[in-house]
Formats: C-alpha cells, structure tokens, sequence
C-alpha cells in the first residue's frame, strides 16, 4: 500500500514535468519556429484575390454555377465541420443519391449522364476536398468559358495552370485544384 | 504512368525508406536503453520526481509503477475536458459532458484514441494540446517501454529485474519521440500542415459565401499522432482533412511515422538479445502479414464492389481526390496493422471485402507490424505460442532464445491471447443484445450494420481506435463499454506480458543442441505467419461471416 501510494506520487509528478515539457514547452515552440519559417503554410495556405482573403488553397468551398464546382460534401465545406457521408458500399440511399447528382451534374454540363467521373458523383473523405479529377475539370470547361463570356481555350489555360500532376510522377493522384482555378478566374 | 505502376511505386518508396533508417535508428533504440548514462536534464528530472535511476525494478513493480501511471493520467486528461470552460484557449467550448470524457480519457491513456466526438465542436486547443497530445507522447513511451522490459526478459538470465520504468519512459521520451517530433512537425508544415493557435477565422469566397478557416496547433500533434502509433485527429476527418494531410507527401511522411518505431524496434530487439537474426525473422513476420493486407486491401478497393460503389464507377464515396484508391488502400492498410487508427479515407464506405479486410488487419492482434513498442511484445508472445505448437509436434519442452516454455509461460501466453478477443466479442454481442446500442447503427441495410459494431469493438479492444464511422458512438452505453474495452485490452496484456518477461529473465539459459527448433528461419517465419493467421481466424471468422463476409461474398 505505501509503495503504491509513493508510485502514485511519483506519478502525479512525473505527469506535471512531462505536461510542462510536451503539452506547453514544445507546441509553443513548434509554433515559433513554424510561424517563421513557414508564414504561409502555418497559417493555412490563404489564397488572396486583389488583396482580400478568399479562401484557403486547402479546403473546398462550394460554388454557384458560373465557376468550377467542387465535389458532393458531408459537410457541405462548412470549415468547422469536416465529416465524411459514411454510407457503406451497398446503401440504397448512396445509390440514389449518386444517380441523383449524376443526373444534375450531366445537366448542368449538357453531356451525356455516363460521361460524369467518379470524384463528381461522390462525397470526399473529409467534406473539404479542394480538388477534383481532371476529368470532372474538363467537363466542366466548356459551362465555364459561356457563363463568363471568355474564349474555351483561355479557360483550358487556367484549368491547366492550377492542374497538379502525381508528386514525383508517382505519388497520390493528377487533380485540378477548384479553389486556386476559381481565384484565377475571378483575379481576371 | 498507370495506376498500378505508380501506386508499386509509392508502396515501393514506403519500403526503401524504411529500410534506409531501420538500421540506425533500431541501433540508436538499442543504446538509449542500454547506456547507463543520464543526461543532465534527465538527471534533474529523476531528482524530481524522486527516483533513482540506477534501481531496477522486477516485474511487478514494473508494472504497478506502469498501472499509477496510466490511473493518474486517466484522472487527469478526464479533469482538464471536465473543466475546460475554465481554462484558456478553450475557443468557448463547454465543458466535455462526462460519459465522453470519461471515453476520451482512457482512448488516450490506452494508446487508442477512438474519438466519439466532433473535435471541431468538442475540444479546444488547450485539452488537445496540453492534454490529447500530451498523452499522444507518453502512451506511446509506455508501450516502448514495455517491449524494452520484454526484450530484457529474453537478454537477460537470472534475475529478477527488468529495468526501471520511470527511466525507461523518460528516455523514449525525451531521446526518442521527442527528436523525432521536433523534426517531423517542420517536415508536415512545411507540406502544408497548419499550426497556429487561431481559433479560425472568416474569409468571403469569390463566390460571396463565408466560410470559416480552421486554425491550431494541427503539426505538433499530427507528428506524434503518427509516430507515436495514436491516431486521434485534431479534425473530424483525421488525416483525410486537409490541414492534418494536405498532399501526396504528406500522406507518405505520415506512413512512414506510423511505421517508423514498430519495424525498427524488431532490430533493437535482435541488438539487446545478442542475435539480429532473431529481429530479421520477427520483421520478416510483420512484413509479409503487412505486404499481404496492403494487396488485399488495395486490390478489393481496385476491383470496387458494392452497388453503390458500382453505380459511381470507382470507390471514390469517402476518399480523397489527391489520395485516390491507392494511397487511401494503402494508409488503411498501415494504420489498421499499426494499431494508429488514423484515416485518411472513409472506411465505413470502403468495399465491403476492403473494409473487411481493415476490419481483420486490426483482429491479428496489432502486429503487423503493431503499435509503437506493443506490436513487438504482442508478436513475441506468438512467437512463444508457436514454439509451443512446434514442441508439441515433436514431442520436445519447447524453447525460445535459450528460454524454456514451461506450464507457467504458456498459461501466461494463453490468458493474453484470449484477452482481446474476449473484450471484443463479448462487447460486441452484448451491443448487438441491446436496442440503445443497436439504433446507433447508420448503415441499417445490410449485414454492414452488424460490421460497424463489430468494428468498433475489435478497434477498442486492440487500441486501434480507426472506426467504420456511421456509428454513433457518443451515447452512454458505448463511452462506458468502449471505454472499459480500451483499458482492458491494454492494461491486462501489459501486465501479462511483463509477468511472462520475468518469468523468462529469472532463467537460466539452456544450451543450443541438436533438437532446437531455429527461430531464426524462413520456416520459422512461416510458421508463425501461420499461427498468426490460424488463431485470427479460429476466434473471428463466426463473427466475420456475419459482417463483411455475408456483405461481400
């Protein structure tokens, strides 16, 4: 009993000097150090469009007809409330909900209902995902380039300009990243 | 270049890095728990907290220094969220209502960190940082230094001590994560990670809708999420959101953390028993059961079964676009083998043989290659077992290192095997007997219902802490079951296995003859692959044929 009341002391001492040193001690000065040497990074990768802060090149927003849309999201890219759908492979109401957003994307870009990619059709990981597959990209560029009144090639462009490849040739996946392509549009 | 090159590639990336630090840093573990010298802030550290750091310990001091320990930080981290409208830097949040508290509290001391909580809306920066995190630390140090402790029981001979667990914890901390952390944390910002003590702030999309930014001090604690094989986002979505995981990279660095202590300690391991053959078969165990997973996984997420998966043409529902099908197979495979619990992809929405098989890398017990520190004991208790089932084969007293198997090992063994799978299958069908906890159930269509239970208590029961989210897991009965699970599954292997390491380091070694069994061969390693495989699966395929069988097949 009295050794485990001194391992219990031990303990509530150790837990202290262990909290001061790995709870207070190093994000303070993680957060120095980030803060000076990665400004950007650390405070969210803002992306700014003729001097006002727009968005964060990280986290998808959602967007009305006349720009690039973004994925389906759980969260409807609420940035306080990041959440995947959940929905298992066979529930009836995914399926729905897909054949749904199929018929509305295909719409909305006047093509044919079996030409609408994957990533158009399902919500992210996160509910925040910025970017979307290039071929979602391109089929929207054509909607893109009438509702703004500006040439299809120029659009292309801007798709191209914010297309990042695999990293290294090998990592992840090619995506276009709607955030930045929108902020270029309206920075026009 | 196609899918399949590029994500070889990736898997490929993974491996040679890892076999570029598993050397030094399976050596730099095997000093710092072997050297008898104290630095000087460790010296300043002992004289505080009252100890001496050249007393050893047996056993089962050991372990209750370990169990006050991890009751005192339990009381603790269940205070700081009790009282956190009291405390700075809270973001207004109200206090953590006392069931999830109580849930939280033991998910982090037990290394699991199962999350029935939003953080967004639950936790402000300073539960997270100085208590979440905290604990993100230390578990992880406990369960390194238990696999030390272990280690010793098969180096050393006839003796009763195993090591002091107050140095053994401050040195894994302070010479081994906290190193690696510091540079982990610039490696992750630097790719995008955030980490400021914002607690977010509005901006006006070009499209005139406001949106809030998210802020904290997201890369100090994703590091050691990582590292310390813990797994609780800072962000609902985990390693999915953004801000914890913003690219390819990032998704890399964070795998390679995960992985990091648990392959390189088997090399500490071969250090401190005087044989590195002996860690080259233990890894190679770990590492055919891990490549095996990450095929299957990859290769069910690829063929994207399921009606729904069917009707989007891919298996996109709940991952990422700069993740894809492979890089999310990919860190499912290794966070479910890890006992980390981070996800980058949704699972509950991963196919239904591709979440199954999620399901069943974490019901092997957490050894492939586990978490930090207890993927090493868990696959050394097997090793026992195996030597065991071999000696009964031939009719020989089973040994393993010079150390005899008697009735007292393997009745230590047999109670640690049936630990986790005893927590997991009790809770699981007490959920099922309950209607409270069967309407939590989201995916109510299908035998997937039964998996997201069964989920949930095989990740509580082997401190994994991943989910097939659609559970709602914030009601009493699952805070308290889960709870209970948490600590059980980590607490009572913990004390099992140091009785066991005890019992072999009071030994005297037996001679090498003839009539050994090798553990150090390719046959071993099979064998053992093997046993792995049959106990999994003798004890979880009427449970699995339940779940994700009946939904795949």
């Amino acid at each position: 009993m009295a050794s485990s009341l001194r391992q219990a002391g031990v303990a509530v001492r150790a837990l202290v000097l262990f909290t001061v040193v790995l709870g207070v001690a190093y994000p303070l000065a993680m957060t120095g150090v980030a803060q000076v040497l990665f400004h950007d990074q650390a405070n969210g990768s803002i992306v700014r469009v003729h001097g006002q802060e727009v968005a964060s090149s990280l986290i998808g927003q959602q967007y009305g007809e006349r720009w690039f849309q973004t994925r389906p999201s759980a969260a409807d890219y609420d940035g306080m409330g990041s959440a995947a759908s959940q929905y298992g492979p066979n529930n009836p109401e995914l399926v729905r909900l897909i054949d749904e957003r199929r018929r509305a994307v295909a719409e909305l870009e006047g093509v044919s209902p079996d030409r609408v990619p994957p990533d158009a059709v399902t919500a992210s990981g996160s509910g925040l995902d910025p970017h979307i597959s290039p071929a979602y990209a391109a089929l929207q560029v054509n909607r893109v380039a009438r509702a703004r009144g500006l040439p299809v090639a120029e659009v292309r462009k801007l798709v191209q300009e914010n297309t990042e490849g695999r990293t290294f040739g090998f990592l992840g996946e090619p995506r276009v990243n709607v955030v930045s392509l929108n902020a270029a549009l309206a920075a026009l | 270049m196609s899918d399949t090159v590029a994500g070889l590639l990736q898997a490929g990336l993974l491996v040679v890095l890892l076999t570029a630090v598993y050397r030094p840093l399976g050596g730099y573990l095997a000093r710092v728990f072997t050297s008898d010298r104290d630095l000087r802030i460790e010296r300043g550290g002992y004289r505080l907290l009252g100890v001496d750091p050249t007393a050893e310990q047996t056993w089962a001091v050991y372990a209750r220094s370990l169990i006050a320990f991890s009751v005192i930080s339990l009381v603790l981290l269940f205070l700081i969220q009790r009282l956190q409208s009291h405390l700075p830097l809270s973001l207004g949040r109200p206090n953590v209502e006392s069931g999830l508290a109580f849930n939280t509290a033991a998910s982090f001391v037990a290394n699991t960190n199962w999350q029935s909580y939003s953080p967004e809306v639950t936790m402000g920066h300073l539960v997270q940082f100085a208590g979440l995190a905290v604990q993100n630390f230390l578990s992880a140090a406990v369960g390194i230094s238990v696999a030390i402790a272990v280690i010793r029981g098969f180096a050393r001979s006839t003796t009763d001590r195993l090591g002091n667990f107050w140095v053994d914890l401050t040195r894994t901390t302070l010479r081994v994560l906290l190193p690696i952390a510091i540079v982990g944390t610039l490696v992750l910002v630097a790719t995008g990670v955030v980490q400021n003590f914002s607690a977010g702030h509005e901006v006006t999309s070009v499209a005139g809708q406001t949106q809030t930014i998210p802020g904290g001090p997201v890369a100090s604690q994703e590091v050691i999420k990582e590292l310390g094989t813990n797994g609780g986002g800072f962000y609902n979505a985990n390693s999915a959101h953004p801000f914890e995981n913003p690219n390819p990279l990032s998704d890399l660095v964070e795998i390679f953390l995960l992985l990091l202590i648990p392959v390189c300690i088997t090399r500490t391991f071969g250090l401190m028993v005087g044989d590195e053959r002996q860690g080259y078969a233990i890894l190679g165990v770990m590492g055919t059961l891990w490549a095996a997973f990450t095929f299957a996984t990859t290769f069910f997420e690829n063929q994207g079964a399921g009606t729904a998966t069917q009707v989007a043409g891919a298996a996109m529902e709940g991952k990422e676009t700069r993740f894809g099908e492979w890089a999310s197979a990919l860190f499912a495979s290794s966070t479910t083998g890890t006992s980390t619990g981070a996800v980058n992809s949704a699972h509950d929405s991963f196919t239904p043989l591709g979440g199954g098989t999620a399901l069943l890398h974490m019901m092997l017990g957490e050894v492939s290659p586990g978490g930090a520190g207890t993927g090493l004991y868990g696959m050394l208790v097997l090793a026992v077992l195996t030597v065991f089932v071999a000696g009964l084969m031939v009719g020989r007293t089973p040994e393993y290192l010079q150390r005899k198997v008697t009735a007292r090992e393997i009745k230590l063994v047999s109670l640690y095997i049936l630990t986790t799978p005893t927590l997991v299958l009790t809770g699981a069908s007490t959920a099922m007997g309950l209607a409270v906890a069967r309407a939590s159930i989201f995916n109510t269509d299908s035998p997937h219902g039964f998996s997201e239970v069964l989920y949930a208590f095989t990740s509580a029961g082997n401190n994994n802490g991943s989910a097939f989210g659609g559970l709602s897991a914030n009601i009493p009965f699952y805070n308290v079951a889960l709870g209970l699970v948490m600590l059980l599954g980590r607490l009572v292997p913990i004390v099992l296995v140091l009785a066991l390491a005890g019992s072999f380091a009071r030994q005297q070694p037996v001679p090498v003859t003839q009539g050994t069994l090798p553990t150090d061969t390719a046959l071993f390693v099979s064998m053992l692959a093997g046993v792995v495989l049959i106990v999994t699966g003798l004890t979880y395929l009427p449970a699995l044929t339940l779940g994700p069988l009946a939904e795949g097949l």
